[in-house]
């Protein structure tokens, strides 16, 4: 049996495992911490930040961090809050977000997450970068306009043979996420869909499955991203 | 006390969100006792005749004109509100940002598919058109902006509460499902 932690956060008294992650630990004990480009059961790459909370005193990624016996956690202050907002409002101007089109509107967990924290308008300016689109492959289109690079596509979707379909290619500014053009020919329709789940914008898109879903009815229309694990308080 | 003063105008937006204006439905009633308008394209008051309380802005800048009467409304208007995807980010116009503004004109005078009549390959260059941006801005990258209502259109409910608050001066208590960008 694993052993038992007792840790605090914003002074709840919380239980948890040893060697659990604290955002899964949290979730456990009803409080949400936020994440993106975290994926549960899925080794963390800790590259959005939106999920850092204060630990001891020191900043630290939720998504990564294993709980300790003792731990104090500052999660849900006004400057944590101002932090997690200043990540998203960097994210919508670094790319292109035409919400009012897209077809991961109301499932899009960077728009939930900017709802959530209040998010109006951006208050740096928007770059508006030229970035492609690809369609050339036949299940799946990548619209790199909405790519915010948090590699879980890269993590999550694989082929039976434990092949990446999805790589980062060069660097910097121009880093990109890829699709492997002969790993995509032999996609399946369910990692296709699994595919365009995973991705937590609207970033991978399967072909002819847009806007199903009407208006009123997707993930985050009626409820705060968070609120599911909120009710299990 | 005098009511308070509201002019609207529509910069490179599609009027829809002027229609979720119109979208108060009966509200409109008691609106029209609360508030008295000025510039706006509902009432046809073209040019201000006073200073207003508050403004509401609709698109964002695609072309001189809509700089003019974006500085104009930061003038005449103690409030300003930036009203709708288009106004807060540039919105579907601003889907041309990436493409250069002699590409853009190229498609739409001489080169796209539906150009049937333009015999002599003309380029729209009357002095009196207002000239293209080089990209669609938002508003407030413009002018100074003090509140943001977002949506495509923003929901009427969420115009009516934003309004009635900043008139009444008490605090707007929005459910999550009003304040959404599509
Ligand atoms: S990916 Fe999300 S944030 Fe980006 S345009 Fe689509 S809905 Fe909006
Ligand atoms: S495509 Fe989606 S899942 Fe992959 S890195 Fe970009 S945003 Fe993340
Ligand atoms: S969710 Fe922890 S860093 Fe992204």
């Amino acid at each position: 049996m694993s052993e038992k932690i007792a840790f605090t956060i914003d002074g709840v008294t919380c239980k948890g495992e040893k060697g659990q992650f604290l955002v899964d630990a949290a979730r456990d004990n009803g409080i949400y911490i936020p994440t993106l480009c975290n994926i549960p059961g899925v080794n963390p790459k800790s590259c959005c930040r939106i999920c850092t909370v204060y630990v001891n005193g020191l900043p630290m990624t939720a998504c990564s961090l294993q709980v300790f016996d003792g731990m104090e956690i500052i999660n849900d202050t006004p400057a944590l809050i101002e932090q997690r907002k200043i990540i998203l409002e960097a994210l919508f101007v670094e790319g292109n977000h035409y919400c009012p089109f897209c077809e991961k509107s109301g499932n899009c967990m960077l728009q939930a997450l900017a709802y959530r924290f209040g998010m109006l308008a951006p208050r740096f300016p928007y770059t508006f970068p030229v970035r492609e689109v690809d369609a050339s492959h036949p299940k799946i289109i990548k619209d790199q306009n909405r790519c915010i690079l948090c590699k879980r596509c890269i993590k999550a979707i694989k082929d039976e043979k434990g092949r990446s379909i999805f790589a980062y290619h060069r660097r910097g500014n121009k880093l990109r996420v890829h699709i492997d053009p002969k790993l995509a020919l032999a996609l399946t329709d369910e990692l296709a869909q699994k595919a365009m789940d995973v991705c937590p914008v609207g970033s991978i898109l399967v072909r002819e499955k847009g806007y199903r879903v009407p208006i009123g009815q997707r993930t985050y229309d009626k409820m705060p991203i968070g609120s599911d694990i909120e009710v299990k308080k | 006390m005098s009511k308070p003063i509201v002019a609207t105008a529509s910069l490179a937006g599609c009027f829809g969100c002027h229609m979720s204006i119109l979208d108060i439905d009966e509200r409109i009633l008691p609106l029209i006792d609360l508030v008295e308008f000025n510039k706006s394209p509902i009432d046809d008051i073209k040019e201000f005749t006073k200073t207003c309380d508050i403004g509401i802005i609709e698109g964002g800048c695609c072309n001189s004109e809509n700089v003019h009467v974006l500085k104009e409304f930061r003038k005449h208007c103690k409030i300003l509100i930036s009203l709708g995807e288009c106004a807060i980010m540039g919105g579907l116009p601003a889907l041309r940002n990436g493409i250069p503004i002699g590409e853009c004109l190229k498609e739409a005078y001489l080169e796209g598919p539906t150009v049937k009549n333009n015999v002599h390959k003309i380029l729209p260059n009357d002095s009196e058109l207002p000239m293209l941006l080089d990209r669609v801005y938002p508003c407030h990258e413009i002018v100074k902006i003090d509140y943001f209502l977002p949506g495509c259109p923003p929901r009427a409910d969420l115009i009516w509460d934003a309004l009635v608050a900043l008139i009444t001066g008490k605090e707007m208590k929005l459910p999550y499902e009003v304040i959404k960008f599509d």
